[in-house]
């Protein structure tokens, strides 16, 4: 099965990130170098988390617009907490970040599981309420690198093994969603609510709680995606990531995750951030203006939403034997 | 003997529509009970029930001594009872071995997903169904016969005590079936208590032990096999008047209107012929699944043949939208009125002008007055039961949202009305006056097609037959040589006594 | 109610109490909510009834009403366009290159509607002839539109536009009527004859309920979604137009964030986010109560801000409100 599923989209995605980059390593080889790869990498490692994230949504045929202001709002906490308690230690900001995020996006679930509002309503809502926030808590203030501790600067650019804290973060991430998508009965919910949701209910699934424990995923990973955010740029105000949320979905449409749920894969998700990682970082290097960024990951969407609906396309009814397939 | 399960005084009722009326049920361990109806007769209904999709309105589920209740298809999956759903409920992006085990899927020690152990028991309970592909696959990759398999073997992954199958041969080939009977046989031996629902008659009276015969919403009888002939139980399910309650006029056919000739889908039909002709009520009978509502969709532009001429009044036409099939005089009442038909959420009124809009507006600017003279005159001749005109039609019972469907297509005053399944799912008085206002149309020189799984409807109202399996005519009936038995057997594919003529 | 008791041969066109069922409407609470938020604004703000404030109020809506009409048609037949703020994004970047070139003012004009247009029909070509699903294509045109903006202009801006251009967005028709509230007028009433009076709003409507129904009444539902799309590609051409003339000047980031504000409005106005019903008095409504809020938010020197927190609570809870209250009446008192 994963041969084929691979043949189908992640491969196709290998290939075009390949061919990119050797585009790219034609006229610049620096670019292609491992070192630069890696900082590459570390330039798209909150982008990758944060997809992750949103493929769980879109698995089960919702969508959260709220991720980015969910990102800036638990961003904007965990400076606060710095900047009062400048002795609380990271690792605790960490779980405070990722259970506001997850109660963020808690709300998002509960008003998609137990009112049945449409998610793109739900999380239009949420996302203005999300960040205007962070307006209230600050009255507009920015928080500057002075005014943050230098251990929680320190975190995610702290190399390990070569590479900076937030790659191995987003690693990780990457591993643990691997488990649960893969090896979990709540993961493979996702997949049969999304793929099928009539079908999940003959099989014991409930549909709404399975969403509400997306939403809860989602939110997690964005309030982790905060502190990360807030750290690595040294300053948290209002405008945080703002229309981050539109990379994000690109990111997953162009991983092959279908927004008719129930299609997509971890190795998707990430492939399609580094797609878009990779086109980010090459822009300046190849000499084309950064203001091309927006267009490019805008026509690339509509190709890549383009190829997955050529390949989902259901065939029609077999009635006649002999054209039967299999 | 104990029943493994028994229902009693079982009652459910959807809006508009009573689908069970205290009917009782008991399945034996080690035994194969055929559940035995027309379509609307209740079964489906019976099999939610029984797999804690919906929950009765009255009665009680005795599992061994004690009583109980399925308020979920989990509980009922826990309880023992596990079922091969006529529509498969499968997922079409996730492999076989997950369908099989989704659920209920083996976990290893850290509590994860044990895909190994998941793809080598998906293995064996394949082999066990008598199916030997490979379980990695993904499910939309199969085709229909191997879906059911699937299906079959998902039942079997579950510890079950009852276990209900709904017309499981339905998709499959003859050797597909052979195995599927030395399965029933192994289950028996087992202890199992297998409910076992199918329209074939040759496989009740091949497989089952004990019979059950519903009719609209009500048991009929129940006994052992070998108390009964096929003729008994074709009278049980159809009921004795067949005929005498249709209000059937003899008219005479005039002219052929509608001449189709080679029409032929890639993989839905193929060679359909044939003439249509004024005043005529042209039957078309076929088990669910023959082809029969494909083609009528595709003889309206739903979908595009590879093949195919259509003649109406002489002219050949070329229909490539709904739109264009309504301007030619051909329109068709869809078999899913909740889906296809009515547009709940609109007024009936609305609902009933929407396709003769171009008639009642001036210049693109809608004339509301007309509107509600052309709903008035076409929903009082359907005898339709409603507040007001302005009502949200999907306030109405089944019966009379049907009435507005088919008010809908007769006010485009065609030529050719093609009705799909036009009672189905309806109560008896709707029924009736759908069956009145069928006869009448006729009588005063529109040309009919309906579609029907409903023997005594397709014999009471029909001046000829055309039968369909698989996506092709299977037999051509004229009024006077109609018999149950040979549209059954048409249908079915019974080789023996082979009547009517092969098309 | 059974309907099998009622009478079969004469069956009234409309129940009594059509009157009764117009008060009960959500129109009418809209109507409710607005003249609460006037007569507040009113208390709380001595220079709020001053004919040209409200005047000047009003510029904090239009522009977005005239996407909303034409957004109203699309979501009522069960899409939705996210693309409209970067279609005026490029639209007023078009038309502050043709500035640079020497175009005068009804040259300019053609080339923002003209834009405009074409935008609404490489989303329309997208959806109904590819057949893809609104939602990710206008994402996509969303993040093209405004990109080829940014590639045009960088972090410049386009200024110098003719004189003649600015009656667009700052003249006025008469007295304390500008041109872009008479437009909003005009346009509110087309929009509502459209839908409300012809047979492409009924298979608006019909589509948006039940598409496949319709497909098979014979309605030509891809030609219909089709000319939505243009439709509202050309609104925001034309509110692309008011806004350049209004600010005098075009950056790439012009309207940013418009269409959370556009699809709110139309929700707030009780379109139905799954299609199917909704009335343009409502969305004629709901653009004066956030016109209103605005305007009266910004007497109170609110920030603009928490201005859109009161707008998103707006938005779940005139949603969730009716459900709830629903569900507390259905339960059965024991």
């Amino acid at each position: 099965m994963m041969a084929r599923l691979l043949k189908n989209r992640e491969i196709l995605l290998v290939v075009a990130i390949a061919v990119l980059l050797a585009m790219i390593a034609l006229r610049f080889p620096a670019f292609v170098a491992p070192s630069n790869l890696a900082r590459v990498y570390s330039d798209t490692s909150i982008l990758v988390i944060l997809a992750l994230g949103q493929m769980a949504v879109i698995l089960t045929r919702c969508i959260d617009l709220s991720m980015a202001a969910n990102l800036a709002l638990c961003g904007m906490v965990a400076a606060m907490l710095n900047n009062a308690f400048p002795g609380l230690p990271i690792p605790l900001i960490l779980v405070a970040v990722m259970a506001l995020g997850g109660f963020l996006g808690a709300i998002n679930g509960t008003l998609v599981w137990k009112l049945n509002i449409p998610p793109i309503v739900v999380t239009l809502g949420t996302l203005t309420i999300y960040r205007g926030l962070i307006f209230v808590l600050t009255n507009g203030k920015w928080i500057n690198a002075h005014e943050m501790s230098d251990a929680f600067k320190a975190l995610p650019r702290l190399d390990v093994a070569g590479m900076p804290v937030l790659s191995w973060l987003s690693l990780v991430m990457v591993v643990l969603m691997f488990l649960v998508m893969g090896r979990t009965p709540l993961g493979r919910a996702f997949y049969a609510v999304g793929g099928n949701p009539h079908a999940a209910v003959y099989t014991g699934i409930d549909v709404g709680r399975t969403r509400f424990f997306a939403y809860c995923l989602s939110g997690a990973l964005a309030g982790l995606s905060g502190y990360l955010w807030v750290s690595r740029y040294a300053v948290a105000y209002v405008d945080i990531a703002a229309g981050f949320e539109l990379d994000i979905i690109a990111a997953c449409v162009i991983g092959g995750i279908s927004i008719a749920g129930g299609i997509g894969s971890v190795a998707g998700a990430v492939l399609g951030a580094l797609f878009l990682g990779v086109i980010k970082n090459a822009l300046p290097v190849i000499n084309i203006s950064p203001f091309a960024q927006l267009a490019i990951s805008g026509t690339v969407i509509i190709i890549a939403v383009a190829v997955n609906a050529r390949a989902e396309r259901r065939k029609g009814r077999v009635i006649l034997k002999k054209a039967e397939a299999v | 003997m104990k029943p493994a399960i028994a229902l009693e005084g079982i009652s459910k009722s959807f809006p508009g529509v009573r689908a069970l009326s205290d009917v009782s049920l008991a399945l034996y361990p080690g035994s194969v009970t055929a559940l035995v109806g027309e379509n609307g007769a209740g079964k489906s209904t019976l099999v939610k029930i029984l797999t804690g999709i919906y929950q009765p309105d009255a009665g009680s589920i005795r599992l061994g001594d004690a009583e109980t209740t399925f308020p979920t298809a989990l509980a009922a999956s826990r309880a023992g009872v596990t079922a091969i759903h006529q529509e498969t409920v499968l997922f079409d992006e996730l492999s076989v071995a997950e369908n099989i085990f989704l659920g209920h899927a083996p976990r290893n020690r850290f509590g994860l997903i044990d895909w190994k152990k998941l793809n080598s028991d998906a293995q064996a309970l394949l082999r066990r169904a008598g199916a030997d592909f490979d379980p990695t696959i993904r499910l939309r990759d199969l085709g229909i016969a191997k879906k059911h398999l699937v299906a079959i073997a998902r039942a079997l992954s579950v510890d079950a005590r009852v276990v209900i199958m709904d017309e499981p041969t339905a998709a499959l080939s003859h050797k597909e079936i052979h195995e599927l009977y030395e399965l029933i046989e192994r289950l028996k031996a087992d202890g199992k208590a297998i409910l076992f629902i199918s329209h074939k008659f040759d496989e009740i009276f091949r497989i089952a032990d004990r019979y059950t015969v519903f009719r609209d919403g009500a048991m009929i009888g129940e006994g052992l096999i070998g108390d009964v002939s096929q003729d008994d139980l074709v009278r049980m399910m159809v009921g004795r008047a067949v005929g005498s309650v249709y209000p059937k006029k003899e008219v005479t056919i005039g002219q052929p209107v509608l001449t189709v000739s080679g029409y032929r889908h890639p993989t839905e039909f193929e060679d359909i012929n044939f003439e249509l002709r004024r005043g005529e009520i042209l039957g078309f009978y076929g088990l669910v699944g023959a082809g029969r509502s494909e083609f009528m969709q595709s003889l309206i532009g739903i979908t595009r043949p590879t093949a195919g001429a259509v003649k109406l009044d002489g002219e050949v036409l070329v229909i490539r939208s709904p739109a264009e099939a309504i301007r030619a005089g051909i329109v068709y009442v869809p078999e899913e009125r909740g889906r296809q038909g009515a547009i709940i959420g609109m007024p009936i009124f609305q609902n009933v002008t929407l396709p003769s809009l171009s008639h009642t507006s001036r210049s693109g600017f809608l004339r509301l007055a007309e509107e509600f003279a052309l709903a008035r005159e076409y929903t009082s001749r359907l005898d339709l039961r409603a507040a007001s005109l302005d009502q949200d039609v999907g306030t109405l019972s089944g019966g009379n949202q049907q009435k507005v469907v088919i008010a809908k297509w007769l006010a485009t005053r065609p030529k050719v009305i093609i009705l799909d399944e036009p009672t189905k799912g309806i109560d008896i008085g709707s029924k009736a006056a759908v069956h009145a206002f069928m006869s009448e149309l006729a009588a005063q020189g529109l040309s009919v097609i309906m579609v029907s799984s409903e023997i005594p409807e397709i014999m009471g109202m029909s001046d000829r037959v055309i039968v369909m399996r698989e996506g092709r005519v299977v037999g051509r009936y004229e009024r006077s040589e109609l018999t149950a038995e040979k549209l059954v057997r048409a249908a079915a594919g019974i080789e023996t006594q082979a009547d009517g003529r092969a098309a | 109610m059974t309907d099998a008791q009622i009478s079969p041969r004469n069956i009234p066109d409309r129940l009594q109490g059509g009157g009764a069922r117009l008060l009960k409407s959500w129109e009418a609470l809209l109507f409710v909510v607005a003249a609460v938020i006037f007569l507040g604004n009113s208390l709380a703000s001595p220079y709020f009834l001053d004919p040209w404030n409200l005047s000047d109020a009003t510029f904090n809506f239009t522009e977005k009403a005239m996407i909303a009409f034409a957004m109203a048609l699309v979501i009522i037949s069960g899409e939705i366009d996210l693309s409209v703020a970067s279609i005026i994004a490029l639209a007023s970047t078009a038309m502050g290159y043709a500035v640079q070139l020497g175009f005068d003012t009804p040259a300019l004009v053609t080339i923002g509607l003209g834009v405009g247009l074409l935008c609404g029909l490489v989303n329309g070509l997208l959806i109904t002839g590819l057949g893809l699903p609104s939602i990710v294509v206008t994402i996509g045109t969303m993040s093209l539109f405004r990109g080829l903006s940014f590639i045009v202009l960088g972090d410049q801006a386009f200024t110098g536009y003719p004189e003649s251009f600015a009656w667009f967005g700052q003249g006025y028709v008469w007295w304390v009527f500008s041109f872009e509230f008479t437009l909003f007028a005009v346009l509110a009433v087309i929009y509502g004859v459209l839908l409300h009076r012809t047979n492409f709003g009924r298979a608006v409507y019909a589509i948006g309920n039940n598409q496949t129904a319709a497909l098979f009444s014979g309605v030509r539902v891809g030609r219909v979604k089709f000319t939505l799309f243009l439709l509202t590609g050309l609104m925001a051409g034309l509110a692309s137009v008011c806004l350049t003339s209004r600010l005098g000047s075009t950056r790439p980031s012009i309207a940013l964030g418009w269409e959370l504000e556009v699809v709110t409005m139309v929700v707030l106005g009780g379109v139905s986010i799954l299609g199917g019903s909704g009335t343009i008095p409502g969305v004629v409504l709901a653009a004066l109560i956030m016109g209103m809020v605005t305007f009266g938010f910004g007497l109170l020197n609110v920030p603009g801000i928490v201005m859109s927190i009161f707008i998103g609570l707006l938005l779940i809870s005139v949603i969730a409100l009716p459900i709830l209250w629903q569900r507390a009446r259905r339960r059965p008192v024991h």
